[in-house]
């Protein structure tokens, strides 16, 4: 593999950047893997080169229906933070915010890891108190928390508006100073290159139409570019888990719903770090090109559309200009919608699954692009161990059934509770 | 936008109803050995197909009555609505 640099760089120059080596390859399915991962987005790809990396197991593929990173990896709002109280949610991220900050170097591909801190803002004396005792836990974890009043925030968003007659005045907020953003599509193109340059076949356009199970355990996958032979089968496909469980007989603890997001026009630098503002279900970074990011809640029912409705945008840009005046006066330039693999509870489930040689990795909510390292870690070493690693095993799948719930913050399929 | 024909009051925006999930969930009958599993079932389980889909919508802002709706979560069209009394 081409190693990206400044040198390499110069050297392609003068070849007017026409004679570059391939990222990957685009190989056909071979007849039989001993892993095979479907879904070839952030958490497949991650899973493929931990796999190669960590475990030695290259004879892999990863099968896409679409292309490479045109899911969810391609369509979240870059957000990466492990501000979590339940130490299962807090350890799993926490880890996975040191793989990030190696990860333009493990990778050799700069995916512009930018920690620029998250602030949720506090709007009640009740919420301040919450946010102190999750701030506490994080530190328990080893993870950076501070607790703002009122005029720290304003020194850090002092163009927010801090009036005292709001609906929901800014009392205060929890930060997590090393929290950031990262280039969504370099995750997804990085981890791909390092894992086809280990030997993983990357196969795009290439659906699933069924699974070949006998006797309780997996012996294949049926595809639309013929069957492929495999004993172990890693499901990474967020919104789409419902639809591959469907053709297993499984019924899961999970909604496919649909999540929206937007981009501004680019402005000059207004706002530095991630601001989230619950109370109106809305939370907001400005991008490195300008643009102001922002995004809220779920439009609401199940969808597998991929698009979103105009209400929820428009419910969500409420709540940013009573944050923000000055969005008021910024246009929009684009808005976008994903469909989301909501659980039950909020958090995610990566485990084995009743059949053997089937793993499941999904139920990512709101939040499945900061896990991208972590879950392709801990999936990882599920599959290649056949057994859970100690960062995911409350992440079961069973812990519905057995009571033992991640309900972090209240999330999950029942947005109209909030 | 969705219009969404309550079967009380007639069509109106969506901006009116609340969603209530799955349509075809049934709570266990009440004095009956109900299995943990069969609990699970009710709490944490729920269809979610690619398609036509069964659902319970309330129109919170108007009648407030509960009914179900036939709609495909693909195209989001609405075939059916129907009172909680009727077939869908």
């Amino acid at each position: 593999m081409q190693k990206y640099s400044i040198l390499s760089l110069i050297k392609n120059a003068f070849s007017n950047h026409e004679k570059w080596d391939l990222a990957w390859k685009d190989p056909n399915p071979k007849n039989e893997y001993d892993v095979v991962i479907i879904g070839g987005g952030g958490h497949g790809l991650a899973t493929a080169y931990y796999l190669a990396k960590e475990h030695k197991i290259t004879n892999i593929a990863v099968i896409e229906k679409g292309w490479i990173g045109g899911g969810n990896i391609g369509r979240n709002t870059t957000i990466i933070r492990s501000n979590f109280m339940y130490d299962n949610n807090a350890r799993f991220n926490e880890f996975g915010m040191n793989l990030w900050r190696n990860m333009s170097q493990e990778l050799n591909f700069n995916v512009m890891f930018s920690p620029r801190g998250i602030i949720n803002l506090a709007h009640s004396d009740a919420q301040m108190n919450a946010y102190a005792r999750r701030g506490n836990s994080m530190r328990l974890n080893g993870i950076d928390a501070v607790l703002l009043n009122r005029e720290e925030v304003k020194k850090i968003i002092p163009m927010a508006d801090f009036s005292e007659d709001v609906r929901y005045p800014i009392f205060g907020g929890l930060a997590q100073p090393s929290a950031g953003t990262a280039r969504h599509d370099a995750v997804a193109w990085g981890y791909a290159r390092q894992a086809d340059s280990m030997g993983v076949d990357i196969i795009q356009n290439c659906e699933v139409t069924g699974f070949d199970v006998s006797a309780g355990k997996i012996t294949g996958v049926r595809t639309s570019r013929g069957d492929i032979k495999t004993k172990k089968i890693g499901l990474c496909v967020a919104g789409s888990t419902n639809v591959l469980a469907e053709k297993l007989n499984m019924t899961l603890p999970i909604e496919t719903h649909l999540l929206q997001a937007c981009v501004s026009e680019p402005v000059k630098p207004v706002l530095d770090g991630v601001v989230t503002f619950g109370a109106g279900h809305f939370y907001i970074s400005q991008s490195d090109k300008g643009e102001m990011v922002m995004g809220g809640d779920l439009d609401g029912y199940n969808s597998y559309a991929q698009k979103g409705n105009l209400p929820t945008i428009q419910h969500v840009l409420t709540g940013g200009v009573a944050l923000f005046p000055f969005l008021s006066r910024l246009k929009m330039l684009r808005t976008w919608g994903g469909i989301m693999d909501m659980s039950m509870d909020g958090s995610p489930i990566i485990d084995k699954t009743h059949i053997d040689g089937l793993y499941l990795n999904c139920g990512w909510c709101y939040g499945g692009f900061k896990s991208v390292p972590s879950s392709g870690w801990t999936f990882a070493h599920t599959i290649a161990q056949d057994r859970v690693h100690e960062l995911n095993e409350g992440f079961s799948l069973n812990r519905f059934s057995k009571g033992y719930l991640l309900d972090e913050k209240g999330l999950g399929t029942k947005t109209w509770i909030s | 936008m969705l219009n969404i024909k309550c079967p009380h009051c007639g069509e109106r925006s969506q901006k009116e109803f609340a969603y209530g999930g799955d349509g075809t969930i049934n709570r266990p009958n009440l004095n009956s050995d109900i299995s943990d599993k069969d609990w699970d079932n009710f709490v944490y389980l729920r269809k979610s197909p690619k398609g036509k889909h069964i659902e319970l919508w309330h129109h919170i802002a108007g009648c407030r009555q509960w009914f179900r709706a036939q709609r495909d979560t693909v195209s989001h069209k609405i075939f059916k609505t129907a009172k909680l009394d009727e077939e869908i």
